[in-house]
This record gives structure tokens, C-alpha cells and sequence, in this order.
């Protein structure tokens, strides 16, 4: 027993890990200087993977560390576009009001949060949809939005179209890796390790001390905070708000097939699955019934067949590992066998 | 005034009846179906179906779309829940969420974004009505889904109290593994119970048609009531689901004559409201403290 003590080491960096995270850096250097060379079409593409790394990123923060499945993130959405559009419409800079706006979401589903987390399973999943809903309904009463008509982010045209690709695109890839970089320490910390505690066995992590209340209402802050300011870009590149389309509940259906895919409580899984949604999108969009169709399907096979997704199936595989925000035991005398 | 109240009562029939295969399911499998709207709008095109084409009167039809949706719930049951079910409480509400992301769109790529009605397909039975008492009329369509909801409630209680198979199928929502000690087929007992609650969703696709249009897309706001319906009531409890579905109406009138758009915000925010009280009452809540401060509770 003590022999084999000796032999193990507890780790979090590795090699593979390490280069991970200096291959990750070079390729947000290279997207930063992307405005210097790729065309307004390919940043403006760039700018919705982006949002959609955001959006499963922290639907993956909620579901898989949280274990709370929700059918209503879309509440916070809809809810960053329009605090974006109320903020914009007093006087303040758009780009200022987008910011502004995740914050307020972010406030705002705090108390959300105190009477939804006593919830469980199902219950959540559909309340959250409820909750979306009365958002919806009661932005439709702002007499600014005039209704379904919707209302356009006007004060935009303040700046040129060129530099304004520019700035949504840099603010949205600032964004993302801010959001990313947030919830990579907020999962390294010691929360952190409650939240996979309770991910893997609530209760055994109620047994050692660890709150589930207080560390969910921390990520089901954190996810609407994140998708509040994914809203709030998506309305900077789309520029029309239309409560309809904001409020929908087709992003929850494009969150959940991203996490499903790439791979459910994994933060590689998350990116991995949004890039895949971005090129499912960009190649069968064009089919569209079908594309949805396939969608739906495509995210029941893979709950059913691989619930741990793409990235969890090449890390169980390969025993990849890129992003350590958990430990790993290593025992040299398994590795010799 | 008291129209409204009739009316209301009257619409809560009509959330009780959506409601009862939701809240069936959500009682004895602990499942949630995400799907249940989905699957009702599908019953409503299916008999939609059978009226515009081969002019079956959607409640002859109901003969045949019981049977399928029956057929639908077991394979439902066998192919996705079974296996979901295993994997854990969440994994249920992610496969019936797809699959009705699934059944919507395959709806609009067959039936297209045209909304469909079942009333002109049931004669003068759509408009007549009774005259409950000078000026007060009441719409038969409207009388004949509150009984179809009481009947439909009663006979799934009797079901489940008086015979051996709804014995079998409560002893299976309580426990699985001990209930196939005792010779239950727990699968078979919970394909039934998914096939019942389908036929359920038959006729509330029927009472979706004659009530007013549905399209492709309707399922979700018909998910939202019956589960908005089913808490209210309190889960477990069919009759309480009937309660529900009555409050929930009676919020939305509220609603609709605070505001022209207060209707779906009022019952949404009764819904909340419930939430509230219960974290109240709840074991450590503020209320559960009160009673234990003025000595009621031990």
C-alpha cells in the first residue's frame, strides 16, 4: 500500500496540457489579427461561431457541471439583445450598452435563481421555459419594441460599416475568451471542485460539506451573465430586435445539440461542439426543415448512444487532456503495463 | 362576470384534459415528456387527416388515432424512455426534447406553415350551444371536453386504485427492482402506462382541433399549460391536475382583463406565484418555520 503511495503523484498540468493551453493562445492571437486579412463576409461568420462557443460553453457550465438541464436559456438571450436596445435608446454607446447589458442580465437572474433552483430535473428544465416566456411577454409590453415588429439598434450607424465589423468582431472574440477564461478559473478553483463534486455525486458532496445551492446559483448566474452577453452581440451583428426570434426556443435546442455532441461536463466539449454546430450550420442551414430535423435526431443518438459526446469519447480513447480544470492521480506502475 | 367565470371553467376543462397524460406520466414514470405537446399537435393533424381526406368525422377518427397514439406510446416506452430512463433523471428531458424538436419540423415539412382547424369538420356542432340561463350561452364543444377531462381523470384514478394492472404500474413507479421480484414485468407495466397516457394526448388532439387552430408549432404553449396546469394542482394528483387547469384559466382571465396582452402573462406569473408558495411551506422554508415558531407542527 505504502509502495504504491509513493509512486503516485497527484497532477494538473501535463505536457499535452500545457501545449494546449500556448496552442489555444496562438489561435486567439491569430483570430485577434484576423481583421487585418480575412474578408467582412468571413468576419462576420467568425463573429456568430463566437457566440455560439459562448452560448455552449455556458449552457455546458449549467448542465454539466450544474446538472441542471434547462429548456429557457433563451430568457437571458432575449433579455441581453433588449437591455441592449433600452440602454442604446437613452443616449449610451451601443458597444457600451452590450456590456452594460450582460451585467443587468446578469443581476437580474440572481432572484430567478432563488426561486427556480428549488426545481429538480424536468420541473427546472420546463420553468426555465416559463420563465423565458414571461420575459418575452413582458418585453412585448416596452412600448419601444413596438410589439412583434421589433425595433433596430440605430445608434449603430454612428459608426462607419467597416469599422464596425471590426469592433463587433473584436468585442465578440474579447468576449468569448473572457467568458472562457472566467469559467476555466471559476472551475480550478476550490468552487470549482465542489461543482464537480456535486456534478459527479451530490450527495456524497453534501456529505463532505459542499453547498449545491450556493455553487448552482453561482453557474446559473454566471450561464445567464455569459448568454446575456451573447444576446447583446448577437443584436450588435444582426442589428434588428425581434422579441420573437430573441426569445425563441430554438437556441436552447442549438445549445443543447452543441454540448451534446462535443460532449456534455467537458469544457474542450463544449468548443468542440459549437465548431461542429458552425459547420453543420454553414453546409445544411440551406435545407432547412430538414436541417432541424436532422438536428433533433442527431441530438437524441447521441444522449442515447454516446452521452459523453465527441470529446469525451477521443479522451477516453486517447486520454487526451487540454484543459485541466480537475486533477489527475498518476500512477506510474499502470502507465509500464 | 359570471360569464367569465364559466368561461373560465370551461377552459380549464380543456388544460385539465391536455394535462392528464402529462401529469400521468410525470406521477407513475417520473419522467417529464417534453414532447407531450408535440405528440398532442400530431394527434390533431392526424385527424385533420383523416377528415380532409377521406371525411371521417375527427370523432370517428378518434377510433383509429387512440389506437396509434397507444401504438406510438409503447414504442416510445421501448425505444427512447426505456433506455433514457437508465442513464439517469436527466437524460429522459434531453431525448424527448429532441424528439420533439423532431416531430414539429417533420409536422411543418408535411402540413406546411397553413394552421389547421378540426371545427369545420364536426358540422353545426361547432358554434351551437346552450343557454345556461337568460344570456348566459355555453359552447357544447367547450361542455364536452370539461366532461371528457372529469371522465378521463376519473377513470385513470379507478384504473390505478381498483385494478391488478394499475397496481402493478404504481408498484413499478415506486420501485422498479422490487416490483420484478414480485413477478411485475416492470417494463411491460411502464409501456402500458405510456400507451394510456398516449391515448389521453389522442383526444386533447382532438379538443385542440374543435377548440380553435393549431399549426406545426403549437405544441410548446400546449406543453406550457399542461405542466403549468399539473403543478399547480400539485403533482401526483389527478384530480388536483383538473384544480389546476381551473386556476390556470381563471389567471388568464384575470390577466386578460388587466392588460389586452395579460392572458398567457397572468397564468405564467400564477405559475410563479405557486413556485413561491411552495418554497414557502417547504421543510426550512419561512412558512415551516412559522408553524414550528407557533408550536403546530412538532
Amino acid at each position: 500500500m505504502s509502495q504504491w503511495a509513493k509512486n503516485v503523484s497527484i497532477q494538473r498540468w501535463t505536457p499535452s496540457s500545457r501545449r494546449a493551453v500556448m496552442v489555444a493562445g496562438v489561435v486567439l492571437l491569430v483570430l485577434a489579427l484576423a481583421p487585418l486579412f480575412a474578408s467582412n463576409g468571413m468576419l462576420d461568420r467568425l463573429t456568430a461561431l463566437f457566440i455560439y462557443v459562448i452560448l455552449a460553453a455556458m449552457w455546458n457550465a449549467l448542465a454539466g457541471y450544474g446538472g441542471l438541464i434547462s429548456v429557457g436559456q433563451q430568457a437571458f438571450f432575449g433579455l441581453g439583445a433588449y437591455f441592449t436596445i433600452r440602454l442604446a435608446n437613452v443616449g449610451l454607446d451601443p458597444f457600451i450598452s452590450v456590456g452594460l447589458s450582460a451585467v443587468i442580465v446578469g443581476v437580474i437572474s440572481y432572484p430567478i435563481s432563488l426561486i427556480m433552483l428549488r426545481l429538480k430535473g424536468g420541473e427546472f428544465a420546463i420553468g426555465m421555459w416559463v420563465i423565458a416566456s414571461i420575459l418575452h411577454l413582458m418585453v412585448n409590453l416596452d412600448g419601444l419594441i413596438q410589439g412583434e415588429t421589433g425595433i433596430s439598434l440605430v445608434s449603430l450607424n454612428h459608426y462607419d460599416s467597416g469599422s464596425r465589423l471590426t469592433i463587433i468582431y473584436l468585442l465578440t472574440l474579447g468576449s468569448m475568451a473572457g467568458l472562457l477564461t472566467l469559467l476555466f478559473f471559476v472551475l480550478r478553483s476550490k468552487t470549482g471542485s465542489a461543482i464537480q463534486a456535486i456534478r459527479d455525486d451530490e450527495e456524497a458532496a453534501t456529505s463532505i460539506g459542499v453547498k449545491p445551492e450556493k455553487t448552482k446559483r453561482l453557474l446559473f448566474v454566471i450561464a445567464a451573465f455569459g448568454i446575456g452577453a451573447a444576446g447583446a452581440l448577437w443584436l450588435t451583428s444582426a442589428t434588428t430586435f425581434l422579441p420573437k426570434t430573441y426569445f425563441s426556443v430554438q437556441w436552447s435546442a442549438y445549445m443543447i445539440f452543441m454540448v451534446l455532441v462535443g460532449g456534455i461536463g467537458k469544457f474542450e466539449g463544449a468548443i468542440l461542439g459549437a465548431i461542429i454546430f458552425f459547420l453543420v450550420e454553414t453546409w445544411f442551414s440551406s435545407t432547412g426543415v430538414w436541417y432541424l430535423v436532422s438536428l433533433g435526431a442527431i441530438a437524441i443518438a447521441f444522449s442515447l448512444f454516446l452521452p459523453k459526446g465527441i470529446w469525451g469519447e477521443l479522451e477516453r480513447r486517447f486520454n487526451w487532456r487540454f484543459l485541466p480544470v480537475g486533477y489527475r492521480v498518476e500512477d506510474p506502475k499502470k502507465e509500464k503495463q | 362576470m359570471t360569464n367569465q367565470i364559466i368561461q373560465a371553467i370551461l377552459l380549464g376543462g380543456y388544460y385539465a384534459l391536455i394535462a392528464c397524460g402529462l401529469s400521468f406520466m410525470f406521477s407513475v414514470m417520473k419522467i417529464i415528456n417534453l414532447a407531450h405537446g408535440s405528440l398532442l399537435v400530431f394527434a390533431g393533424y392526424l385527424l385533420w387527416f383523416f377528415a380532409e381526406h377521406y371525411h371521417i368525422s375527427p370523432f370517428v377518427g378518434l377510433l383509429i388515432v387512440i389506437p396509434v397514439m397507444m401504438l406510438i406510446g409503447w414504442a416510445l416506452q421501448a425505444f427512447l424512455l426505456e433506455k433514457s430512463a437508465r442513464g439517469g433523471e436527466l437524460l429522459p428531458i434531453l431525448t424527448t426534447f429532441g424528439l420533439a424538436i423532431v416531430i414539429e419540423n417533420l409536422l411543418f415539412e408535411h402540413f406546411g406553415a397553413n394552421t389547421r382547424s378540426l371545427a369545420p369538420y364536426i358540422g353545426d356542432l361547432s358554434w351551437e350551444s346552450w343557454e345556461l340561463f337568460s344570456g348566459f350561452y355555453v359552447g357544447k364543444t367547450s361542455v364536452y371536453i370539461l366532461i371528457a377531462a372529469i371522465v378521463i381523470l376519473g377513470s385513470l384514478q379507478l384504473f390505478m386504485k381498483k385494478t391488478a394492472l394499475g397496481r402493478q404500474i404504481r408498484a413499478t413507479a415506486h420501485d422498479p427492482d422490487t416490483a420484478g421480484i414480485v413477478g411485475i414485468n416492470p417494463k411491460r407495466a411502464s409501456a402500458i402506462a405510456t400507451a394510456l397516457a398516449m391515448s389521453t394526448v389522442a383526444v386533447s388532439g382532438l379538443a385542440l382541433g374543435v377548440r380553435g387552430v393549431f399549426d406545426a408549432y403549437s405544441g410548446g404553449p400546449q406543453l406550457l399549460f399542461a405542466f403549468e396546469a399539473t403543478i399547480i394542482g400539485g403533482v401526483g394528483s389527478l384530480w388536483g391536475t383538473l384544480i389546476g387547469g381551473i386556476i390556470l384559466a381563471f389567471a388568464q382571465t384575470i390577466g386578460a382583463n388587466i392588460h389586452p396582452q395579460g392572458f398567457l402573462l397572468g397564468g405564467h406569473i400564477l405559475f410563479i406565484i405557486i413556485l413561491l408558495i411552495r418554497l414557502i411551506l417547504a421543510k426550512g422554508g419561512v412558512g415551516h418555520r412559522l408553524k414550528f415558531a407557533l408550536g403546530v407542527s412538532k
